[in-house]
């Protein structure tokens, strides 16, 4: 059966307090989720103030800072700070999103920060992404044709519509806010492909260049690994780039209806 | 655990190559229960009585008995879908097949049984 528990190993408990220096002119307070598979103990929630006068404005800037200057053992990845990377995908105040996008100021009172729903959680905020990212292999997220290529100093062309219609699917950065908020991909990710994937899926199906759409359809038509989506929209209410894989998985479904009838 | 790579677990068994049948009947037999089940609604409160011989009487027209069996084929097809959905969702393991078998037989049962219902009060049997 589904668990709607967590293991007792897995249950979060109360953890320490870091209060804010003495001065501190704008306190918010940070609870973040602290996991160390390795020490044997449950995970627990560390609670830390943050002089926001003395702090950057993004969820990200708070922590870099408490990892600097309070707790160098926070761990969390972050690379770009500008929303193109997606490492910084967590869950913050009860939505998956990008630390690095999300304003404190648009959060009201204590600020709660996890992992990814429902992925094996490596340390603190670092999620296992193993098998999101062979899922994504899994779809051959590139070009496949059978023309011929054009020679090197051509390229394959494409109308300014064609180009259009993958214009926003390729704007995905597979931070997997998406996937990990959506509760068929909780309880069945190891054969539901999940929106993110799917939605690169739908990339490459409508590029109009790409000449392997039936076997990616083939590949596709599954109980699981697409019709799993029951239109629940977490994701595309999750994506923190405004994308909307929900309508790119229904536009899959429209497309294999289409061979069927 | 096992020595499996990450690509060799997500591709699995390969596509199952089904789903649309699936996807379609489900959509179909919830276009159908739209004027089947407003019909069963309107006809039902506009019955005189709902003894057993007023009943009878109505579902003994043959357009009554057979709007009464495609609603019931309809209702259960959908259900029998849509509970294999919820199942497939949130049972895993061995316990899964043997669910999914008994919702089946457990539909088909309810399916002839209703059938056979109806078809005994439209000849007004007891």
């Amino acid at each position: 059966m589904a668990e709607f528990r967590l293991p007792a190993n897995s249950r979060v408990q109360a953890g320490r307090e870091h209060k804010a220096p003495a001065g501190a002119s704008r306190v918010r307070r940070f609870k973040v989720y602290r996991y160390d598979p390795g020490s044997g103990e449950n995970p627990r929630l560390d609670s830390y103030e943050v002089d926001l006068d003395r702090c950057g404005p993004m969820v990200l800037d708070a922590l870099i800072k408490i990892k600097n200057e309070v707790d160098a053992t926070l761990t969390f990845r972050r690379s770009c700070r500008e929303g193109i990377c997606g490492s910084c995908a967590m869950n913050i105040d009860g939505t998956n999103t990008l630390a690095c996008t999300q304003a404190i100021s648009d959060i009201n009172g204590d600020i709660s920060i996890y992992p990814l729903p429902h992925m094996p959680v490596i340390k603190d905020l670092v999620p296992d992404l193993t098998r999101f990212y062979a899922q994504y292999a899994s779809i051959r997220p590139w070009l496949q044709t059978r023309t011929p290529p054009p020679p090197p100093d051509r390229e394959r062309l494409q109308s300014k519509e064609e180009q259009e219609k993958i214009n926003s699917p390729s704007a995905c950065i597979l931070c997997a806010c998406c996937s990990t908020s959506c509760p068929s991909y909780w309880w069945n990710s190891d054969r539901y492909l999940g929106p993110a994937v799917l939605l690169a899926a739908y990339r490459w199906l409508v590029d109009s260049r790409d000449e392997a759409t039936g076997e990616r359809l083939d590949d596709l038509e599954d109980p699981f690994r697409l019709y799993r989506c029951h239109t629940i929209m977490n994701c595309t209410w999750a994506c923190p780039k405004g994308l909307n894989p929900a309508r790119a998985i229904a536009e899959i479904k429209q497309m294999i209806a289409a061979r069927h009838l | 655990m096992g020595f499996r790579s990450p690509l060799g677990r997500a591709l699995g068994l390969g596509s199952a190559r089904s789903g649309f049948a699936h996807w379609w009947g489900q959509r179909l037999s919830a276009a159908a229960l739209v004027p089947l089940g407003l019909w069963f609604m309107v006809s039902v409160m506009g019955l005189p009585s709902t003894d057993y011989w007023a009943v009878s009487a109505w579902a003994g027209s043959p357009l009554h008995a057979v709007l009464l069996v495609l609603l019931l084929a309809s209702l259960l097809y959908h259900s029998n879908l849509g509970l294999r959905v919820v199942i497939e969702d949130y049972v895993h393991g061995a316990t899964k097949v043997v669910t999914l078998v008994l919702v089946q037989f457990l539909h088909m049962l309810l399916a002839v049984a209703g059938v056979y219902a109806i078809v005994a009060l439209s000849a007004g049997g007891q």
